[in-house]
């Protein structure tokens, strides 16, 4: 895969779009996609980390799913993540452990306040050989 | 993005219908209140597209609505009106948005421009200090699990108990700031771990805090009734919602919804537009975290008017008393409320969603404030932070017509992306500066998002929804002093 994701602009709001080889793949562009909106990715050290269960109908929401935890967490917890390792990824369940450290206003820029995910104009697609996605974020 | 190339009838210079048959499926036509001149950048985005999307939804009445300030949204578009019946209709989280209660409150003041102007600065940095603000902004007060419940029955008096406010703060609050119904137990425990660090913060994005002037006094009586009185008085404008909280509580409810469409065997055209029969369980319990989320807000508004009233007697020494620093009213943007309307020469309870529209009741309604009785319930529509905000007054005409509704601010032309390119090498700060704004804000690349040709001119939208007769205007303000998160 050449591109891991793209950034597009929705009227109110923004959106991304996420490519992968496979589906994990994929995943884990459209989470590394969500914090280059929120902060500069380089500015992450990877000090700690976390696991995460999530779960859904089906795989499209899976994804929203997915990213709306993350949200959550930097909204209560205040973590930035920059890696994602997909353990397992069923069509309705998805096993992760995420990288990254705590928010640090000395060290890290915040650029916008991503509030939630959202399933306006959701689009998971084979593309290719690989697997692209669209996904629009309110903030 | 595509142009949209449906069929529009008029009906008059502000009223323009999507026939019924414009989609297979619409229950109800379509009704868009817009200038000629405006429908032309309507017709840019697919927003119409979506306003006749909104008109499938079972049970939906009259017309999908939408106020001249519409834009394209999350299944339903920003400014639309969609009132289902409670019977048969049904309720939808897109139908309010995320921003659960978003919302505008108005303080007048008994100070002159020529008082405050030699102090602004000094103001505008005594408020940023204590309203807290931005990205992440955590409140001077500290809500308790326990006190979390309780503020999310009570409202806005939940803050009033706590010396942050007065009665007569929730006399002009719509619902008196406490939506009824509100059940603590249909929100989920992330939504109030969300809330409860947010609880008395302003945010970030197109939320604000404003010193304005009166420029212009379209109807001096009804305004002397809100106490707004001279050209050239101070005002407060307060533009805020629920947060985290709000946006947590429709993510939620809408998981729960896109597995109702299924089991109640609802035919949508678009997913954003998930939703549940209002007596349905899922349909209840989102009414319940809804409700819960409109309280959060009013509290969150009802904090930092308090806040803004000390930081104003901090710097002009006087008490908020003495510095005449009254509510004129609290308006919510962002909410669906049952209510009950005529229909077909028929009175129906039904279920008003207004989402980016604020509800314009008449003289002489039981929900009418009593100082308003006799003028109309007071509606705020904030402008962008570059031009001005108008003060109206709800009419018989929109209780007729649209549900007892109205437009609610200025609505965006350009993305946040966008906005940011047209502005950029420019300085925002020192633009509005040489125009006498003094602007304080926690993110400038999130500023010039802001801009003001990021909106539709506030004056066309106004003098649309005066012209149709939905509000009548009341007066006009504009920034002195802006504090964005």
């Amino acid at each position: 895969m050449e591109k891991a994701f793209e950034i597009i602009n929705h009227s109110a709001d923004v959106g991304i779009i996420a490519y992968g080889t496979d589906v994990e793949e994929l995943f884990s562009n459209a989470a590394l996609a969500l914090f280059s909106l929120i902060t500069e990715p380089e500015s992450v050290e990877e000090k700690l980390h976390l696991n995460l269960e999530v779960s859904s109908e089906d795989r499209d929401s899976l994804l929203v799913e997915w990213l709306n935890e993350l949200i959550y967490l930097f909204d209560v917890k205040h973590i930035l993540f920059n890696r994602f390792n997909i353990e397992s990824l069923t069509h309705n369940e998805l096993k992760a452990t995420c990288y990254g450290e705590g928010f640090n206003p000395m060290k890290h820029k915040i650029k916008i306040g991503v509030k939630a995910a959202t399933y306006h104009m959701l689009r998971l697609d084979k593309n290719g050989g690989g697997y692209k996605a669209q996904i629009i974020l309110d903030i | 993005m595509a142009r949209w190339q449906g069929q529009l009838i008029k009906i008059d210079d502000y009223r323009w219908k999507i026939p019924e048959n414009y989609k297979t499926g619409m229950k109800v036509p379509g009704l868009i209140y817009a200038s000629k001149k405006m429908l032309e950048s309507i017709r840019e985005e697919q927003a119409l597209e979506q306003v006749a999307n909104v008109a499938f939804l079972p049970g939906i009445v009259g017309y999908s609505f939408a106020m001249p300030d519409i834009h394209w949204g999350y299944g339903f578009p920003i400014g639309g009106v969609a009132a289902m019946d409670i019977k048969d209709g049904v309720v939808s989280p897109g139908g309010v948005g995320y921003d659960i209660n978003c919302g505008v409150r108005l303080l007048r003041t008994s100070l002159s421009e020529a008082e405050v102007r030699p102090r602004i600065n000094e103001l505008i940095n005594e408020l940023f200090l204590n309203v807290p603000s931005g990205l992440g902004s955590e409140g001077k007060i500290k809500v308790s699990q326990k006190e979390m419940n309780q503020l999310m029955v009570e409202g806005a008096r939940w803050a009033v108990k706590r010396g942050l406010g007065s009665e007569e703060d929730l006399d002009v609050t719509e619902e008196g700031g406490c939506l009824s119904g509100a059940d603590p137990s249909k929100v989920s425990d992330k939504a109030t771990k969300r809330g409860m660090p947010q609880a008395g913060t302003l945010g970030s994005g197109n939320h604000f805090l404003e010193i304005q002037v009166v420029k212009e006094i379209f109807d001096s009586h009804i305004a002397s009734i809100m106490g707004i009185t001279e050209i050239g008085q101070i005002l407060v404008l307060i533009h805020t919602g629920s947060r985290g909280f709000g946006h947590q509580v429709c993510t939620d409810h809408l998981r729960v919804m896109e597995g109702a469409v299924s089991k109640y065997g609802i035919k949508l055209p678009d997913r954003q537009l998930a939703c549940a029969p209002i007596g349905s369980s899922e349909g209840q319990d989102y009414l319940g975290a809804m409700a819960c989320a409109a309280n959060y807000a009013w509290t969150n508004r009802q904090c930092i008017a308090h806040w803004v009233r000390e930081s104003f007697s901090k710097i002009f020494g006087k008490s908020p008393e003495k510095l005449g620093m009254r509510q004129v009213y609290d308006v919510c943007h962002n909410i669906a409320k049952i209510e009950e309307h005529i229909v077909d020469g028929h009175k129906l309870k039904v279920c008003v969603h207004r989402k980016g529209a604020t509800r314009a009741f008449p003289a002489g309604h039981k929900d009418t404030p009593t100082r308003y009785k006799e003028v109309g319930q007071p509606v705020l529509i904030p402008g962008d932070m570059g031009r001005c905000s108008f003060v109206a007054v709800g009419t018989q005409k929109a209780m007729d017509e649209s549900f007892g509704s109205t437009c609610h601010g200025a609505g965006r032309v350009l993305s946040r992306g966008a906005a940011r390119r047209s502005m950029q090498g420019r300085d925002v700060v020192r633009e509005l500066e040489n125009r006498g704004i003094t602007i304080k804000a926690g993110s400038i690349p999130s500023l010039a998002e802001e801009a003001s040709q990021a909106y539709k001119d506030i004056t066309e939208v106004i003098d649309v929804v005066h012209q149709a007769g939905i509000s009548r205007k009341v007066a006009m303000a504009t920034p002195m002093g802006v504090i964005k998160g």
